[in-house]
Formats: C-alpha cells, structure tokens, sequence
C-alpha cells in the first residue's frame, strides 16, 4: 500500500504544512505496512531529502517538465493522476492550502473520484468495509468535526493542516529519488502562475507572534489608534474580526477568521470581539487566548484560557501604561 | 458580459454552532440563514463587471424552496436573474451538485462568458464543485482569487481575457485566461455594497426561476463519501480564568504577558 503525498516547499524545505500532511499520510499508511512517497515538483536535484527522509518518506518523485515554468493546477493534477496510477496509490494526500485543495478538486474531477477535503484523522476501513476509509473532517472551517466513510478506489484526501502537529517518524526512511516528466496536453497548461512578485515584506498576520484583536467593540475605524500601540509595544500586528472588514473599518488582509487569516500567535489578546464561530475557526491553533471584553457572557468567555471584564478603551491604555513603566524601570 | 454565479444557501451562525440530535445536521431553529461570504463577493464582482462592461448577471443556487430567499438577496445586490435548483432538502455531494450547475449552464441558449463561484462553502467547505465544473465544460479554472481585471475582446464577438491574482506564502501570483472561464473569488476581492431600496423592492418582486431534479439527467446520488455524524469538537466550552475587571486587572495582565514570554 503506497500513500502519495503532495509536498509545497517552503524555499528549499519541506513546508511546515506538508510536514504536517506527510505525518498525516505516515499515520494512514503505516498500520498495514504501508509506506508514504513524497511528490515534488521541480528538478530532482532540489528535492529536500533530508526533510522527507525525517518524515519517513520511503521514495520521492520529482517532477520535472520544461513546460511547467511556474505552478499550473490542473498539470500538477495530472501528473499526480499518472504518479497514482504507476505505484497503484492506495491514497492520495495534500495540505489543505490553497494549492493543495485546488491540485485535488482537479485530480477529483479528472478521475471522477470524491474528495474528501479537511481530514483531521484517517484510517484503513475496519471488517464491515474493506474498500472503505473512515475519516473524520472539518466542517465550518473546524467548528465541526464530520465522522464520515470514504469508499472510493482510491481515497483522495486534504489534511487540515492546523489540526495535524508535525511528528517526525522514528525511524527515517532514505527516499530513493525518482524523475518524472508527465504527460501534458495543451488544456492542462492553459492556467499557469505567469508571475510571482515579491510582496513588501512586513509582519505577517500568518506567522505573528503577538496579535492583538479587535472587534465591533472598537466602535469604528478611529478606534485602532491604541490596539496599534500595544501590538507595537509587544512587537505583534494587529487583527480584526469579520464585522470589522464588512464595515470597511479595517482592510480585509486584517481580517482574523474562516474567511481571512489562520493565525497561530504565542498570545492572541482579543479586544471587544463578541466570538462568533467564523471569527474563533481563525484562532484554533493560538497558544493562548486573553478577552478583553465588557460582556461576561459573550461566547468568546468560553472559548479563551483568560478574561478581562472591562471596556477596551480603559484596559489598553492602563496595559500600555504599565508595560512602558515596566520596562521604562 | 454574461455572467453566472453560484451561491449556497448556509445557515447563519453565530457564537455557537448546534448539532441537531440524529447528528446530521445543524441546528437552525433559532438561526437564520445565508450566502457563503466568498459568494456574496462574487455577485458583487459579478454586478461590478457588468457595471464596466454591460451585460447580465445570473445567480444559481442549489438547495431547497427556501433557498430562493437568498437569491432574492442577491437580487438586491444588483444580479438580473435568479435560477433555483430545487431539491428535496437532502444535503447534495459536490460530484452530482456539478453536474446539476453544468446541466442549467448547457440549457442555456446565451453561453456565459464567465462563472464565478466562491472558494469553498462555509459549512462543507469542500472547494471543488468550481473546479469540477470546469472540467466538465472544458473550460480553464483557477481558484482562491483576490483581484480579478476582465478585458473585453477588441471587436464585437473577439475573445475577453481575464487577468487574476492570488496570494500565495507572501507572494502573489498572476494568472492569465481567456474567457470563458471559471473563477472561485475569496472574500476580499471587495467590500459588498449594501442592497439599495430600490434594489430590494426590485428583488422581492423579481420572478425565481425555479426547477426540480432530473435536469438532464443530473439527480442526488451518493458519492462515495458518506457523512456519518457531526459533531462538536471536544473542549469547546471551558470558561476563562477572569483576570479582573476594569483597569484593576493590569497588573495581573502584566504578569500573564510576563509569563508568556511576550512583554519587551
């Protein structure tokens, strides 16, 4: 049993969301003595050995196409497609990134095959259903979690990248690397990345330590002025719940939430943020949780690890004053 | 520019999100219900284009009798024209919700330039029923856009083109197509205006065209993928530890951020 796992790079690396994805992959395949095989697209002298050896990738295929100058979705697709066919793939994994699910949504239209997209777990089907997978998905971005059966030849499957923790196999594997060079027609390479300029760099929403939140309890776009401050002083960035973009207070890159950015921050301190689902399904992976919040019972209360009864616009500028005392002694 | 659109029907969730008991549904007792946010940006680039180039915009919707409620929505953004799939309330699988979208698309005797349709669902989230589309009429496809610019063909009846941008780990990425083709948009792509009186009035009155299964053959069937139970992840609901209230709380805040590790 062989499980294909897309791997994105991250510069020359493994991205830390494959990392995640080829655990997954391990996880599934590894009960019934299967083995994981790592996908790559580029030339087979950049593939990140020692990442996916550390991932207990068993074999990686690089694929190399003088056609593919930058990254083509419904390409990607097809030599995924033919890859399967060749190792006679059990299983098909990929981050759920926006390339992840996009190579699969095509790889599923094209073999006709379901995709099961934002698998937290996946396992071999017990007795009653040997042709089948029994998954457990997200639904509402992670607000709920799906218990479903997948029976299909092939299982084609996106991981949930933030509900899967990277895990290092304990016993690495030596991939053996392989070159393939797909077969293309003319409509898989009709949409390709024919640019790809490098944005300002800044501190990103993303990958934050620090994020202080604000929400509709900020009142209105002049409000920031101080949530700004206090990012500033604890070297984080600034995020904002959906009513906040809606309303055109904030841009929507700010936006925290199903619809805008995962983010993963050490602290997350949510000022005047009510707690909806949409908003919450962004935070699920922030270490810790702080409200600052004027409703004891607003849902967030029961969502954070600490909490702060009180107006925004009192708790910050007393919080600022006293981290500028502090580190001013 | 003919433009299609295709929106889902979702429920509208608020702080809280409840299985009903059999596990197969959400709760929507005491909520209401909705468009995907993606989708609601599509109409609204959608009506923004035709805006620019003349032409008409569709919205399609998939869902039960009750769906036409939020093409009446859409209506009110400025869309032209509502079709409704109607089912029977059972939850269609992306595979045979394709089909159903691809079998109203080739009925229709003007072809679309260009079909929109959001990134993925809010509720399922399943972000393929755009791509399989695509598939199935030929057409290129590409997904998770954020800035879409649509050039019309110089001559009456020459080729449109449509040049979209994505993001992609701080980049971002440009892609070139040539219509007609299908576009998932991300919420974000613009600010939705707020549906007009006029528009509203306009909506109520405007006429659903509604259909029921087969649609050329396009029916329920299950997919392989078989929804067995939702539900709520575990530790959902712990309840903070209350710091203080007011200003009093600073210095115990102060000593929280400490720990963390986060003060300067």
């Amino acid at each position: 049993m062989t499980v294909l796992c897309l791997v994105e790079p991250d510069g020359a690396a493994v991205a830390d969301v494959s990392r995640r994805a080829l655990t997954f992959a391990r996880a599934l395949a590894a009960p019934v003595g299967g083995e994981v095989a790592a996908v790559w697209f580029g030339a087979a002298g950049g593939v990140p050995v020692g990442d996916l050896s550390a991932y207990g990738a068993g074999d990686a295929y690089a694929v190399e196409s003088p056609q593919l100058t930058g990254y083509a979705p419904q390409a990607w697709a097809r030599a995924l497609a033919g890859l399967a066919d060749e190792v006679s793939a059990t299983a098909v994994v990929a981050a759920a990134t926006d390339r992840g699910s996009e190579v699969m949504a095509h790889l599923g239209a094209i073999t006709g095959l379901p995709v099961a997209a934002n698998c937290v777990s996946a396992a071999p089907g017990g007795p009653a259903e040997p042709a089948g997978f029994r998954l457990v998905r997200q639904r509402w971005a992670g607000s709920l979690l799906e218990d479903s059966l997948l029976e299909a030849p092939r299982a084609l499957l996106t991981v949930a990248a933030d509900a899967v923790a990277p895990a290092p196999a304990q016993a690495p594997a030596v991939p053996n690397v392989r070159a393939r060079r797909p077969v293309l027609d003319e409509t898989d390479l009709r949409v390709q990345a024919v640019e790809s300029a490098e944005r300002a760099a800044g501190a990103s929403l993303a990958t934050a330590r620090v994020v202080v939140g604000g929400g509709r309890g900020v009142g209105g776009p002049e409000g920031f002025g101080v949530l700004e401050e206090l990012a500033g002083l604890l070297g984080g960035v600034v995020g904002v719940s959906r009513v906040v973009t809606s309303e055109g207070w904030r841009p929507h890159r700010q936006q925290v939430g199903q619809t805008g950015t995962r983010i993963s921050p050490e602290l997350y301190l949510a000022c005047g943020i009510s707690g909806a689902i949409q908003h919450m399904a962004g935070c699920l992976s922030a270490k810790h949780i702080v409200a600052v919040n004027t409703d004891p019972d607003a849902p967030i209360i029961a969502r954070a690890d600490y909490a702060v009864i009180g107006d925004l616009n009192e708790v910050l500028p007393a919080l600022i004053a006293a981290i500028r005392t502090r580190a001013s002694s | 520019m003919e433009i299609l659109v295709c929106v889902k029907r979702v429920p509208m969730v608020g702080g809280k999100i409840v299985v009903t008991a059999d596990g197969q549904d959400v709760d929507t007792r005491m909520s209401g219900f909705t468009v995907s946010p993606h989708e609601e940006c599509a109409v609204e680039e959608a009506v923004r284009l035709v805006e620019r180039h003349g032409g008409s915009v569709t919205v399609l919707t998939l869902g039960p009798a009750d769906a036409a409620g939020q093409l009446r929505d859409m209506l009110a953004l400025g869309a032209s024209r509502a079709v409704l799939l109607e089912t029977d309330g059972r939850e269609w699988g992306p595979i045979a919700t394709a089909e159903a979208i691809v079998a109203a698309v080739r009925g229709r005797e003007t072809p679309y330039d260009l079909l929109l349709f959001g990134n993925e669902a809010a509720d399922t989230g399943d972000y393929q029923v755009g791509v399989r589309v695509a598939h199935a009429l030929g057409l290129p496809c590409v997904t998770g856009i954020k800035n879409l610019e649509v050039t019309a063909g110089a001559e009456a009846g020459a080729a449109a083109s449509a040049r979209a941008r994505r993001e992609y780990r701080g980049t971002e990425e440009i892609y070139d197509l040539s219509l007609p083709a299908v576009i998932s948009v991300k919420e974000g792509i613009n600010l939705p205006r707020y549906p007009s009186l006029p528009g509203r009035l306009r909506a109520k009155r405007a006429t659903i065209e509604s259909s029921s299964p087969p649609w050329s053959g396009a029916q329920w069937h299950p997919e392989g993928l078989r929804k067995e139970r939702l539900r709520v992840p575990a530790g959902e609901s712990k309840r903070a530890e209350v710091l203080g209230t007011g200003a009093d709380a600073v210095p115990a805040l102060v000593t929280l951020l400490d720990t963390l590790g986060v003060l300067p």
